[in-house]
């Protein structure tokens, strides 16, 4: 059972990673726009406009 | 495989069957002349300035965000995107297709605001600034806030929930009291940072409403994951066996889902509202003393002042004609449907459109009489009648809140005297009953219902714009209905075009093209293919018609005078509902066309589909009584009124209301607008004015009547499947609230019993795609 010691923690860590990413792409507007993503992935050049964020 | 290709050098992505733009798209890129062939006209360029929400940034560079309207598909984004990319100095445009607004960004001095509006109302898509700070609503930060939280509790959920399946199965394979101890600890590490954060938005609520001495759902919520938590605590410090971290985290992550979903519908439909109200605002071009003409915005115009109303546009103040003579359609203001011939002298309305030649109006004292600020005083009183719906939610938590705290309470009470317990296990208990109790029917299946009806909604062409206007949609049982616009489409349709061979309706086609008056478009749209014939000289005269040469002779298009046929000389279908266009070639006889509001295309069969529902219609009608009398004819509708007014509408409905009907108003006019915000439910179709927009619960889009079919059908599914939740949600806590008063509800059957049963009423709430479906 001492396995324990070490599993629990690398759970919880990876766990936490998903979260961080998760609140990272919401706080970096990731989630402004969703119909738009799935309609631009239509659009070839959509480099031209990527400058927009800035 | 199939491969979709999109060509990115094809101008014309948008082809007529990707995009219900396309027409309009065509129509502004060629010029006006083929614009005729959609049934829909260019829009308007715009013309106020918008330099006053134009954001300067400190390094010089600009920036505009503006919404816009007609957005579709992936080629509008493109279309738009690389539209303004190809214009100099500006550095970013970005389509947000969800908010349906649009964010430029530019430098330098030459590129103003309005240029770039033009650039995009020129590709076919209306616009209208905003300032993004003022708009950010609360509803933004907090939307991001629920979202945030429910991560929290997410990650703090499935974690907790993994150490507690395998205290549970200890349960039965001797685990260590050490190993139980550990993960209770672990458990309580992961919960109450989680609980501290994502309980948030319970809390401040239900302080909010304690503040004011109110008990809401927020409340029984907020303690029963606060006492579990905290009572989890004392158990795992003092060694103890049952801890409930598991519960209150899952408990507030299924409430955030619900929550979340509930603001996300709310924010959609405000900005739906707004969205609606900004493009429908516009400035009215004020002619000066000295000969200079400006932009003003309609609400900056004083007595006095004069306006220049170009053709097809709407007229923006009550005044005098002081210049020029024309044609005014006021079907949107009275439901009448010919349009009348004004002249110098003459009184028109704000809100009528001015359909035959430029027109010089000499603003008027916004008086209290006038016909608008009539109509927008029944308004306002009818809707302070509309504030007192109750969502059935709501009912329901006002009965739920006091009933569980009570039980709760007595529970505890209960242990602690009747069965002579220590504290501890009568408030193991009570909070046992406060988790099972879990409003999750309530918290969580309403707003998914609510999220999948507005969605399916949406894609059938129809705006949900109060929250609870489906809710009220659904226990309606009587429809009145206005006639101009709304049962019929608004606009003349050709009557008889068999009347003119396919010579001659190239030539009346021809011709045609050259004119704006809504007679001419309708004869372009109706005639049907012709060939093209090339006209000569063209020449409009305002309130006449057309003449032009053809293969060297003299071809006129217009009214009986200007074809110089005599008054007696009358086909005998011509009534007061029927206008006529004459066409008279040289060395030939004039050809009458008639022209008439026509019914919407699928009114009859919508019209069989409600009756079949159950309902009853009624027909009220500010137009005379024979155009009135044919089209409830033609409709099968037995109860019509004509030439009714604005309060007169008014009357009817609460004459109705009070013989015990739910009336659902569906009508298009200004002078519907009293009767849209006095009925019990309202929709209007998107080309009404914005005051009658704004007063409706639901506006739809489009040529057909069926999208008010189809929000009744799917407003009564969706309440059908709320009703089947509380039931759902009432027989398991009959079952599960005995077990957790004597105690049986062990932290298992406490999570078991509380996630199944959001899981049921989630899955019964995703069942109306199919209820939609049929």
């Amino acid at each position: 059972m001492e396995v324990l010691i070490i599993l629990i923690p690398v759970a919880l860590f990876l766990g936490g990673l998903g979260l961080c990413a998760f609140l990272w792409a919401l706080r970096s507007g990731q989630f402004e726009d969703l119909d738009g993503a799935a309609m631009r992935i239509l659009n070839e050049d959509d480099g031209a406009t990527d400058n927009a964020e800035k | 495989m199939t491969v979709i290709v999109v060509d990115p050098t094809a101008d014309e992505l948008a082809g007529p069957g990707c995009c219900p733009t396309s027409g309009v798209v065509l129509g502004a890129h060629e010029g006006y002349g083929q614009s005729t062939a959609s049934s829909e006209p260019a829009p308007p360029l715009p013309t106020a300035d918008p330099s006053a929400y134009v954001n300067v940034s400190e390094d010089g560079g600009r920036s505009l965000h503006l919404m816009v309207e007609n957005l579709h598909c992936a080629a509008c984004i493109r279309k738009i995107e690389t539209g303004l990319m190809a214009l100099e100095d500006i550095t970013a445009a970005r389509v947000n297709m969800s908010t349906r607004r649009l964010r430029v960004s530019w430098r330098g001095e030459q590129m103003d605001g309005l240029q770039i509006m033009r650039c995009v109302a020129a590709l076919g898509y209306p616009v209208a600034p905003f300032d993004p700070e003022t708009l950010k609503h609360l509803d933004d930060v907090e939307n991001r806030r629920l979202l945030a939280a429910l991560a929290v509790a997410g990650f703090a959920a499935a974690n907790v929930m993994l150490l507690s399946v395998a205290v549970w199965a200890g349960a039965f394979s001797h685990m260590g009291e050490a190993t139980r101890g550990l993960f209770h600890w672990v458990s309580a590490l992961i919960a109450l940072p989680a609980v501290a954060y994502a309980g948030q938005p319970f809390f401040r609520s239900a302080i909010r409403a304690l503040g004011v001495r109110q008990l809401n759902m927020d409340v029984p919520i907020s303690l029963a994951v606060v006492l579990a938590a905290c009572m989890s605590l004392y158990q795992t410090v003092q060694g103890g066996e049952h801890a409930y971290f598991d519960a209150s985290v899952t408990l507030l992550f299924f409430l955030l889902v619900g929550r979340y979903l509930d603001n996300r519908a709310r924010a959609r439909a405000r900005s739906t509202a707004e969205h609606l109200l900004a493009l429908n605002s516009q400035a009215a071009t004020v002619l000066d003393k000295d000969g200079s003409e400006r932009a003003l915005p309609i609400n900056q115009l004083r007595p006095g002042m004069t306006v220049l109303v170009a053709v097809g546009e709407r007229i923006s103040a009550d005044g005098l004609v002081s210049r020029g003579r024309s044609l005014i359609d006021s079907s949107l203001v009275t439901g009448e449907s010919m349009p009348a011939s004004i002249s110098e002298g003459a009184r028109v309305y704000a809100g009528t459109i001015n359909i035959d030649a430029p027109l010089q109006i000499m603003v008027e004292a916004a008086a209290e009489d006038t016909l608008l600020a009539e109509i927008v005083r029944l308004v306002e009183a009818a809707e302070q009648g509309r504030a007192k719906y109750v969502r059935l939610a709501e009912k329901a938590a006002r009965i739920y809140a006091p009933v569980v705290h009570i039980l709760a309470a007595l529970t505890f009470v209960g242990w602690l005297i009747v069965a002579g317990t220590g504290w501890e296990p009568a408030a193991m208990a009570a909070i046992a009953v406060l988790i099972i109790t879990c409003p999750c029917a309530l918290g969580l299946a309403v707003p998914a219902v609510q999220v999948v009806a507005s969605g399916m909604l949406l894609q059938k062409g129809v705006l949900v714009k109060s929250p609870d206007g489906l809710e009220r949609i659904a226990q309606c049982d009587y429809v009145v209905f206005d006639k101009t616009g709304t049962l019929t489409r608004g606009q003349p349709q050709l009557l008889n075009p068999e009347m003119l061979d396919q010579r001659q309706k190239a030539v009346a086609v021809a011709l045609a093209r050259n004119s704006r008056h809504p007679l001419s478009r309708a004869l372009v749209a109706d005639a049907g293919e012709v060939d093209v014939i090339d006209v000569q000289s063209v020449s409009e005269q305002a309130g006449r018609g057309l003449s032009a040469l053809v293969a060297g002779r003299r071809v006129m298009l217009g009214s009986r005078a200007l074809c110089g046929v005599a008054q007696a000389v009358s086909p005998a279908e011509i009534d007061d509902a029927t206008l006529e266009l004459w066409l008279s070639e040289e060395g030939a006889e004039p050809a009458c066309l008639r022209f008439s509001d026509v019914v919407r295309p699928d009114g009859e069969l919508v019209l069989s589909s409600l009756r079949n529902l159950g309902m009853k219609f009624e027909l009220l009608s500010g137009d005379r009584e024979r155009a009135v009398g044919a089209t409830a004819k033609a409709l099968g509708i037995d109860v019509w009124r004509s030439g009714c007014l604005p309060d007169e509408k008014v009357c009817r409905l609460h004459e109705l209301e009070e013989a015990g009907h739910r009336v659902l108003m569906v009508g298009d006019g200004l002078n519907d607008a009293p009767a849209l915000a006095s009925g019990f439910a309202s929709i209007s179709p998107v080309s009404a004015p914005d005051i009658s927009q704004t007063a409706a619960d639901l506006v739809f889009q489009g040529d057909s009547l069926k999208p008010v079919l189809s929000a009744i059908r799917i407003a009564r599914g969706a309440n059908r499947l709320v009703k089947q939740n509380f039931a759902m949600a009432v027989t398991y806590n009959l079952i599960a609230v005995p077990l957790a008063i004597i105690g049986l509800a062990t932290p298992l059957v406490a999570a078991v019993a509380m996630s199944s049963s959001s899981v049921l009423v989630t899955l019964n709430a995703l069942r109306l795609r199919l209820v939609g479906r049929a």
